[in-house]
């Protein structure tokens, strides 16, 4: 993981409304369609991508959890499932990571490899723990399929995040 | 107040996370959508299906140019080839006539009652939900189209799902390979009955089949209609492991006969009609495998002289017998339909 930085150091970065709004909408539509096309696609979890990605350049908590919920409650209901898993998953990781972007420098093709790998981890736990616990979903873990869509989303991000960086504004 | 205060943000995620565990809490309470879980549903599939449509339209005008009109390479080989399997096919269809008239006069004689598809609806899939966790599909046509919940979702190849939950102009189906989506089903070879369901991997799987029976590789998973969903005599999949399981049952994976990870063009089956079969009827209701040919545009039209041969087997166009799956007219639709 890349050295810790003084606070100093962090840029804090904002976005326009329609890059705000439009992204996560994009995300959304962009995982729903294209596995109809190609199936493969279904490994990768574009809304989280994003989510991670308005987190860590906010580096607000608050705007972090609150972006991460609303996207997840959105992915909720294209689901047949009750609306509030992913909402739950996405609100964890839209605050881990905001307050991860605080403290680490997660600027770096590498560190945002690890990042994206250890959040893409904790957002399936989150998800299986309220499926399986509160709902009653029958889910069940496969460790190969998380690791492997794991990796498949770290690399993913890594030119995502790099295309959503032009749209960054700095504070 | 003055610990919230100090950790204001910690606090503002649990109250979020509070709210959305409540929210979960009284949905599972209350299964069917409640007024907001639904308006919440229909922002979010308003939102996103236009623009689905909008794409799956251009793409699909795109193709059609594109087929149609301009790479037209080895189509005279494949027409040739094509007339060869339609002659082949009349053929094989005057013995099946002979089968399925034999068939209905014993289902007459026995006072069997017989489903019919009476009426279907062709759909355009446009997006999936996105989601590992949950497989479905959403298709271009909703309520107004005439759609409503439990109705089967099918292929020419086979069974598709069913409608779970309709919007105005869009509606989603629950995939047969969904662990929460469940189909009564028959094994064509031996008649042993069992329930499809699906598993977390995206796979099908056949349960309730006893160990001590004989199941293999290979035999043919038809729909039972058992589940007063699926109209009996679909052709489900086919059969392709067997091993011991949990307790006194089966493990029996099957491999769908629709392609559900390539799905483009379903037909939703809206109306299906129930009566005993009359044995001497001449012009009976229409096959499945009929709809299927008038519905789909990739099955060509049956030339002039389709219809002469057609004349010297006069039964052919009725349903085959419940019990006589190798007449019924899936299979058959399996056969004719080119895709």
């Amino acid at each position: 993981v890349a050295p810790h930085v003084s606070r100093e150091h962090i840029e804090v970065y904002r976005f326009s409304l329609p890059v705000a709004i439009g992204i996560p909408l994009l995300a959304i539509f962009f995982q729903a369609f294209v596995p109809v096309r190609f199936p493969f696609f279904s490994y990768f979890d574009l809304p989280l991508l994003v989510t991670i990605f308005f987190a860590v350049a906010r580096r607000s908590q608050v705007t972090g959890l609150l972006t991460g919920g609303l996207i997840g409650l959105a992915q909720d209901s294209l689901t047949h499932h009750p609306i509030g898993l992913y909402g739950i998953a996405k609100t964890v990781v839209g605050y881990g990571a905001s307050s991860l972007g605080v403290k680490l420098d997660v600027e770096n093709p590498t560190s945002r490899i690890l990042v994206t790998f250890g959040f893409y981890l904790l957002h399936q736990l989150v998800y299986f723990a309220v499926a399986g616990g509160l709902v009653q979903e029958s889910i069940s873990w496969r460790w190969g399929h998380e690791l492997v869509a794991g990796l498949a989303n770290a690399l993913l991000a890594v030119v995502l995040f790099a295309l959503l960086d032009r749209f960054r504004q700095r504070t | 107040v003055e610990i919230i205060s100090r950790h204001r943000n910690l606090t503002i995620l649990l109250v979020v996370l509070f709210a959305q565990i409540l929210g979960l809490a009284a949905q599972v309470r209350r299964p069917t959508d409640g007024g907001s879980v639904r308006l919440v549903r229909l922002w979010a599939v308003t939102a996103v299906t236009p623009l689905e449509n909008a794409v799956v339209g251009a793409a699909r005008w795109v193709a059609h140019v594109w087929s149609d009109y301009l790479y037209l390479r080895n189509v005279r080989t494949q027409n040739q080839q094509l007339r060869d399997e339609l002659q082949r096919l009349r053929l094989e269809q005057v013995r099946l006539a002979e089968d399925a008239s034999q068939a209905r006069r014993l289902q007459a004689l026995l006072d069997f009652k017989e489903q019919f598809i009476s009426q279907t609806l062709a759909a355009q899939v446009i997006s999936t939900t996105g989601s590992d966790f949950s497989r479905g599909l959403y298709l271009d046509k909703g309520a107004r189209d005439g759609v409503k919940p439990d109705m089967p979702v099918i292929t020419p190849q086979g069974i598709v799902g069913k409608i779970y939950r309709v919007y105005p102009h869009s509606s989603l189906v629950l995939v047969i390979n969904d662990p929460s989506s469940g189909a009564g089903v028959i094994l064509e070879r031996s008649r042993l009955q069992g329930i499809l369901q699906g598993t977390a991997a995206g796979e099908t799987v056949l349960q309730n089949i006893m160990s001590d029976e004989s199941v293999q590789p290979g035999d043919k998973v038809l729909t039972s209609g058992g589940d007063r969903i699926y109209p009996k005599g679909l052709p489900v999949g086919v059969v392709t492991k067997v091993g011991p399981g949990r307790d006194l049952f089966l493990n029996i994976r099957v491999r769908p006969a629709a392609r559900l990870d390539r799905l483009e063009e379903v037909l939703v089956i809206t109306h299906v009609e129930e009566r005993a079969p009359a044995a001497e009827e001449a012009n009976g209701p229409v096959r499945a495998s009929d709809i299927l040919a008038q519905r789909l545009p990739s099955v060509p039209q049956k030339p002039a002289d389709d219809q002469d041969a057609r004349n010297t087997a006069p039964v052919t166009g009725k349903p085959a017998a419940p019990g006589n799956p190798a007449a019924l007219p899936n299979n058959s639709a399996n056969k004719d339909t080119p895709r």
